[in-house]
């Protein structure tokens, strides 16, 4: 059963006349990786600093648990923030970071000093409660920022584009950390960030926002193998965006990218007669001869690019209406099978029902 | 880092440190020596060694002027501070625009000679002056307030004349401040009276002790101001000073009140700079 924390009923906010929020109704259920995920000035952040009470709300309503706390301020709504700049004090050392909101809850000294030797354990950083903050590496800093934060057992962790400082290895590594700690604690995690892999391996749930206006609540693999409409499936991951016209509503007949095809898949619901199918580059086979395909529905291709990616070698492939997609197709060293040359001719097919339809 | 200095550098280095020898050190000395001789009827001065003004200066009377001069800039300066402190946060919150304005603003009164604005404030203050006449003729009061020639025209003077050396520092600190740490702090459960206690202050502190530096020292030395403004009783160190050399000409005497102000502001100097490193080293106990 999942049990709602914190619930969004119909925020709206705008800075100068420019809308930045529209209508947005958004339950957080309690204890669950949910993560906010949108191109930059899509609203994410905004919505963070709201459940945070930085920002004011023109209209609706915040509840935590059923109870109102629109007004509130910050100090009273007993949410954390990992902020983007981690904003740690520099006038005071590691320790006392970290103790400042048990100091602020007037906690005894000696439980103080327990909880934030606890904390410093779980971030690693045992050795480093005397050192000032300019003495440490960003990656440091960064735990100590979380630290700070998950001391006060916050009902609600907020994380603000958090990892996004750090570089890649250290990025990778703190995504693992992160949902450990996330599942070790149970605390809730609101999680805010552009970058779809980072949503992917971490959320429980990925809220895609655009504009201001949320596309898509859902799982990672519902928001990755079926997304709700073109901008989310662009927006998450790689994508084949192929041209698609229904010429037999019952026989699901389509012309797709000037070949007819049967979507064996497709329900109709509505009279549309446009639409988009989706194919992502890993579920495209390749083959150089005709007879090892193994779907009725392929295309007919020239190979323009091979670029090698150690797991991966990805091709790119024009199509003969002029269409390029991209194929992705795992490496395998003892096989022979994808030795390609720049220019040869390939048959390229998908397994029935690893499409998405979507209505334009 | 450690950078070798080109012939730039040098010049510019032994430059500086002969203008400071020439026109600080020497004269400084120069005050020194007199302050160990006698006061003569004939000459200026004479040739002969004496501590007699040194134990002269410790009379009672002339302590008296010590402490009604530094209780004088003990509150201009506390009163500098309270209206700069809000207005250099003011400053480092407004948009760009208007931030180069409200300098150029608080910097325009250095381009007039601040005796020049003592008279100006003279006219303003006395008691037939621009302030009572507006009060007056706005209705508010009846009579004429007399402000001048008491301890308050010596404190506005002091105070408008000092202000912009408090601001300046402030808000060269403020503008350095992350504004991010508030709202961390608020996100940790502090209240605005916390924050500023906690988080504010300690940041601009060396602000705040620049600032005091730059008006508490010389509001020491600013006769002009309570020669203008001030009552008989309003004598600050500057002013005795100016009243041995010129009035009394008794130059040992007044060499030993300058060399006694010169002392106690390294003293004070001192002071601050242990204060910082103990602020610097005990950060931990700052709650």
């Amino acid at each position: 059963m999942k049990n709602t924390l914190l619930r969004l009923q119909n925020i709206s906010k705008s800075y100068d006349d420019a809308l930045v929020l529209k209508n947005i109704d958004l339950e957080i259920y309690n204890g669950e990786f949910l993560t906010l995920l949108g191109p930059s000035g899509c609203g994410k952040t905004t919505i963070l600093r709201i459940i945070g009470g930085f920002e004011e709300i023109d209209s609706g309503t915040l509840f935590l648990n059923d109870k109102e706390i629109s007004k509130l301020p910050p100090n009273k709504r007993g949410f954390n923030t990992v902020f983007q700049s981690y904003a740690l004090f520099p006038h005071l050392n590691v320790f006392d970071n970290i103790a400042f909101g048990l100091k602020m809850k007037k906690i005894p000294k000696e439980k103080i000093t327990q909880e934030v030797q606890d904390a410093l354990a779980l971030v690693q950083l045992g050795q480093f409660g005397q050192k000032m903050v300019h003495e440490l590496s960003g990656g440091q800093q960064q735990r100590v920022a979380i630290a700070r934060a998950i001391v006060n057992k916050p009902s609600i962790l907020l994380l603000d584009e958090s990892l996004s400082a750090l570089d890649y290895k250290l990025r990778k590594m703190m995504q693992i950390e992160l949902k450990q700690m996330q599942r070790k604690l149970g605390i809730t995690f609101l999680f805010v960030t552009h970058d779809q892999e980072e949503a992917l391996s971490m959320s429980d749930r990925i809220v895609v926002m655009n504009n201001g206006k949320i596309e898509q609540i859902s799982t990672p693999k519902e928001v990755y193998e079926n997304p709700k409409n073109i901008f989310v499936a662009n927006f998450i991951g790689q994508t084949n965006l192929l041209e698609a016209v229904l010429i037999d509503r019952d026989k699901a007949l389509f012309d797709i990218e000037g070949k007819e095809m049967v979507l064996e898949h497709f329900i109709s619901k509505t009279a549309a007669t446009q639409f988009t199918v989706l194919i992502r580059p890993e579920d495209f086979r390749c083959e150089r001869n005709l007879e090892d395909i193994r779907s009725n529905n392929y295309f007919e291709g020239e190979l323009k690019e091979i670029i090698y990616k150690g797991v991966t070698i990805d091709l790119i492939i024009d199509l003969s209406d002029g269409k390029t997609v991209f194929a992705s197709e795992f490496y395998n060293e003892d096989s022979d099978a994808l030795e390609y040359t720049v220019g040869q001719k390939l048959y390229i097919y998908w397994n029935d029902g690893w499409e998405s339809i979507l209505e334009n | 880092m450690k950078t070798k200095a080109g012939w730039f550098g040098k010049l510019s280095i032994f430059g500086i440190s002969s203008w400071l020898v020439l026109f600080g050190l020497l004269p400084f000395l120069l005050v020194f020596i007199a302050s160990f001789l006698t006061r003569g009827d004939e000459e200026l001065i004479l040739y002969t060694f004496s501590t007699e003004s040194y134990l002269k200066i410790f009379d009672p009377l002339y302590l008296d002027v010590f402490l009604i001069s530094f209780k004088l800039s003990a509150i201009s300066t506390l009163l500098c501070l309270v209206i700069a402190f809000p207005f250099a946060y003011f400053l480092s919150q407004v948009s760009r625009k208007y931030t180069s304005l409200l300098l150029v603003l608080t910097i325009i009164p250095f381009w007039t000679s601040s005796l020049v604005r003592t008279y100006a404030l003279v006219v303003i203050l006395k008691t037939k002056g621009v302030m009572n006449a507006v009060l007056i003729g706005v209705g508010i009061i009846n009579e004429p307030i007399e402000i001048i020639y008491t301890d308050v025209a010596v404190i506005i003077g002091m105070v408008y004349t000092l202000l912009p050396f408090m601001i300046l520092p402030l808000y060269a600190s403020f503008e350095k401040f992350d504004k991010r740490l508030i709202e961390a702090a608020l996100d940790l459960g502090a209240d605005r009276q916390t924050v500023m206690v906690r988080i504010i202050i300690p940041l601009v502190l060396p602000g705040i002790i620049a600032g005091i530096s730059l008006v508490f020292l010389p509001s020491l030395g600013m006769f002009f101001i309570s020669d203008l403004l001030g009552g008989a009783n309003d004598l600050v160190i500057g002013n005795f000073i100016k009243n041995q050399f010129l009035t009394f000409r008794d130059w040992p005497f007044g060499s030993v009140a300058s060399v006694i102000l010169t002392f106690l502001m390294l003293l004070l100097i001192w002071v601050y700079s242990l204060a910082d490193k103990i602020n610097k080293k005990k950060n931990d106990e700052l709650f």
